[in-house]
């Protein structure tokens, strides 16, 4: 019960968190880019689009902050004991991001958005770099931790407890290579799509066509090589997961016997652990192969010899992830990001065509897929945290023995309503306000007599 | 290798000693800023003297408690899971409050301000409360069992010295984030400061003679207070003083050196004890029970060697670069500029 309620705890937290992070991530990246096109060009379009979504930039952030303090203080309130036979690996990247990240991403943003008026605009120009840098190297940190806890490297076992004995392994871990790679360009596409759904809400109201093509230009630009390869770099982390986590990869295909070559299904009626032969619908011969050993014919073991490899290693117990979880998060997450790559594709021609700013059926389609990156990014995680299950760290401890063992189901209960109240009422307000400046007028331009003047400072 | 044990230890309560330094004075301007400001423009002017420096503040809490989990995996968890109530309000506190200096500027609407204002004074009051609720209750002791599990209720957290040790950083807050208005702000808000500086003080300055006397008996038998709890007691009396005398810039030296040395010597009390057990002395948790790998802090001695002085540089230059006083009149609704009237020669 209380694994149970603290696990939805952790996921609902978290799936939240990771609402506004790669949004954050992105979208400061992007304006960086902006910032930099008008510090180099002197045109006075690009500061207002800096101007424009920074705001947005700075309404995400706020939450991404917020939220993250949750993340930082739950490992010790529901997770105690993993935290106390892990924290001497997995605490120093956390440590490291605060001194690293989190000083220097809230520091420059206070800069960046007060300084305007009282930074020499190089100066200006580095805050923002430093917020980028800031919120990339965060990632960094958080993903090495993360990455640890899926295939556990650089440490040896002292009286049952796993002691750090090698930093560097921990940021070579191919696991996080790759999983790294992929949260940043999985960020890079949030950013952009919000960027473009933004742009083309205006765009079809009319709104200033020339400065809002130019961030729809950017957006497209930046999003289709970052969806196609966040495609490929997903599928690399593919199969180093089957490698080590080799369950998981079993699962997200439903594979109970092992299989050589192995196809992969588009759907499927029934599955889950308690339906072993669901009805498989269009089968594509070799694909499953290709995506978890990159080989033609590569072999895939089933998951139930694994659970029987599993059993005889670490003893009895049931070692196969909810498959069904796996299967469908595995699904959504390749078909949306299809999708987002065929929209990216599509915008991409019509700027070729010059009618990007006309095309209503593209803009219209613009706006509503900035929902896309936010469900293929959860799927994303589905598939990696559930898919790492009924382990808390792979091999060495199981979830089941992470929790707080003093802490009562009811406070539990409380923390977890609590939250979720919370959450639901500053993720409306959020949205409201996105919604609300991302409707806005663009701020005027400046008149050419003012070029040289300083920019007004951002106030509360 | 064994010296790192206490060099952590030194870090974390400098940790949490900045924390309350710089964040100390946000928590005061929050408590204070609806009677600083008596109109939006005010309250608007209040909330920027913090603006860009508030969120760089609160890291200081994030590193603090992770470092706590780097460097003393058993005491990060023993402390957040006992505390666990109590975390969830201060994480909620900090929510609020930290969404109302980015959002309440975002509408123009009376209610949305007002609401975004109250939940900014309370978050900024219940957050160094329960703050100090947790801290004192690593000195005065909680029922801790053999395997360093918290076996009390949510009850037993709330014992006098906890309770009064956050009284007291609610109070040593409030004046520190007045005298940090004397210093940033003007006109009539600046008198206003002053004026509530002077109402506070001498509370602030009672509960910090009685925090570091009950502080010391807390934890000693012997009958002199150590040098940091006197220098506590001395420090508020000279605040007091300050406040009276109208030395806005030294007063405010004053609470800086008090808010630091009531958090230093909870730290001094409790070493080596990280987590005083009330069930029995044997189970206390200390720097040596709970301490990381002798290599994961080496390898985080040498990151906070080179990052912290970095990160006192940088957050240094942003004070040198807001230094200037925030005025109210920034904030007052512009006149609109007079209509260029139409049909006037030689203007174009």
């Amino acid at each position: 019960m209380n694994v149970d309620l603290a696990r939805w705890q952790f996921g609902f937290v978290t799936v939240n968190h990771f609402f506004f992070v790669p949004i954050t991530i992105g979208l400061a990246f992007l304006t960086a880019l902006l910032q930099t096109a008008w510090y180099r060009s002197k045109n006075d379009q690009y500061l207002r689009l800096t101007r424009f979504f920074g705001t947005l930039l700075v309404i995400n952030v706020a939450i991404g902050v917020v939220t993250g303090l949750v993340q930082e203080f739950q490992f010790g309130m529901n997770w105690g004991a993993y935290s106390r036979l892990v924290g001497n690996v997995f605490g120093a990247p956390l440590a490291m991001e605060g001194l690293a990240a989190f000083f220097l991403e809230s520091t420059f943003l206070g800069l960046w958005l007060f300084g305007w008026d009282k930074l020499p605009r190089r100066v200006h120009l580095l805050t923002i770099w430093a917020v980028s840098l800031g919120t990339v190297l965060s990632a960094a940190f958080i993903m090495a931790a993360n990455s640890w806890m899926q295939h556990p490297v650089g440490y040896k076992m002292v009286g049952g407890k796993p002691q750090l004995n090698d930093i560097w392994a921990l940021f070579t871990n191919p696991v996080f290579v790759w999983g790294y790679a992929k949260v940043l360009l999985a960020s890079l596409v949030t950013g952009a799509a919000v960027m473009l759904a933004v742009s083309a809400w205006q765009l079809r109201h009319g709104r200033e066509p020339e400065v809002f093509t130019a961030s729809a230009r950017l957006a497209l630009i930046v999003l289709l090589p970052a969806i196609l390869f966040t495609m490929l770099v997903g599928d690399e982390l593919g199969v180093i997961e089957a490698k080590y986590q080799p369950m998981k990869i079993a699962a997200a295909e439903a594979q109970w016997t092992t299989c050589q070559p192995c196809s992969f299904s588009l759907f499927q009626i029934g599955g889950g652990n308690n339906d072993q032969t669901p009805t498989e619908i269009i089968a594509i011969p070799h694909l499953l192969s290709l995506l978890a050993t990159n080989s033609w014919n590569g072999k895939v073991v089933g998951l139930t010899p694994l659970q029987n490899q599993y059993s005889q290693k670490y003893g009895p117990g049931y070692y196969v992830p909810n498959v069904f979880i796996q299967y469908w998060a595995m699904r959504v997450m390749a078909y949306l990001a299809v999708l987002v790559f065929l929209i990216a594709l599509w915008g991409v021609w019509l700027i070729r065509r010059k009618t990007l700013a006309t095309s209503r059926l593209f803009l219209w389609v613009a706006v509503w897929s900035v929902v896309l990156p936010f469900l293929l990014n959860t799927a994303g995680w589905f598939l990696t945290e559930s898919g790492r299950q009924p382990w808390i760290v792979q091999g060495i401890m199981l979830t089941k023995n992470g929790i707080s063992p003093t802490v009562s189901t009811t406070w539990i209960w409380i923390s977890l309503i609590a939250f979720i109240l919370i959450y639901a009422t500053i993720g409306t307000i959020d949205l409201l306000l996105m919604l609300r400046y991302s409707r806005q007028q663009l701020p005027p331009t400046r008149a050419p007599a003012e070029a040289d003047e300083p920019v007004p400072a951002v106030q509360y | 290798m064994s010296n790192l044990i206490p060099f952590w230890f030194i870090v974390i309560a400098v940790l949490w000693t900045g924390f309350f330094i710089l964040e100390g004075f946000d928590f005061g301007v929050g408590m204070l800023h609806d009677l600083v400001g008596t109109d939006d423009a005010g309250r608007r002017a209040v909330i920027n003297t913090i603006g860009p420096l508030w969120d760089g503040n609160e890291v200081w809490l994030i590193v603090a408690a992770a470092a706590i989990f780097a460097a003393f995996p058993g005491w990060y968890a023993t402390m957040f899971s006992a505390y666990y109530l109590a975390m969830v309000l201060l994480l909620a506190s900090l929510i609020v409050r930290g969404l109302a200096f980015e959002y309440r500027g975002k509408r123009d609407a009376v209610r949305w301000r007002r609401t975004w204002d109250v939940l900014l004074t309370v978050g900024s009051l219940l957050a160094p409360l329960l703050t100090g609720v947790v801290l004192g209750g690593l000195l005065h002791g909680l029922p801790i069992n053999s395997s360093q599990n918290y076996t009390g209720s949510f009850w037993d957290l709330l014992q006098p010295y906890p309770l009064f040790t956050g009284i007291t950083l609610v109070l040593v807050c409030a004046l520190h984030g007045a005298t940090f208005l004397g210093l940033k702000t003007t006109g009539d808000m600046r008198e206003r400061s002053g004026l509530l500086a002077r109402r506070v003080a001498p509370f602030t300055g009672a509960a910090v003679v009685g925090f570091a006397i009950w502080t010391h008996v807390t934890y000693s038998g012997t009958f002199f207070l150590n040098p940091i709890e006197l220098l506590a007691i001395l420090a508020a009396i000279a605040a007091v003083w300050l406040v009276y005398e109208h030395r806005a810039g030294f007063a405010f030296a004053a609470t800086t050196v008090t808010i630091a040395s009531c958090i230093v010597s909870i730290f001094v009390g409790l070493y080596p004890n990280v987590m005083v057990s009330s069930t029995r002395a044997a189970y206390n948790l200390t720097v040596h029970n709970t301490a990381s790998g002798a290599y994961s802090l080496k390898v985080m001695t040498v990151v906070a060697v080179v990052l912290l002085p970095v990160v006192l540089a940088y957050q240094s230059w942003t004070y040198y670069v807001f230094r200037r006083r925030v005025s109210k009149s920034d904030f007052e609704p512009r006149q609109r500029p007079a209509e260029p009237s139409p049909g006037l020669p030689g203007k174009t």
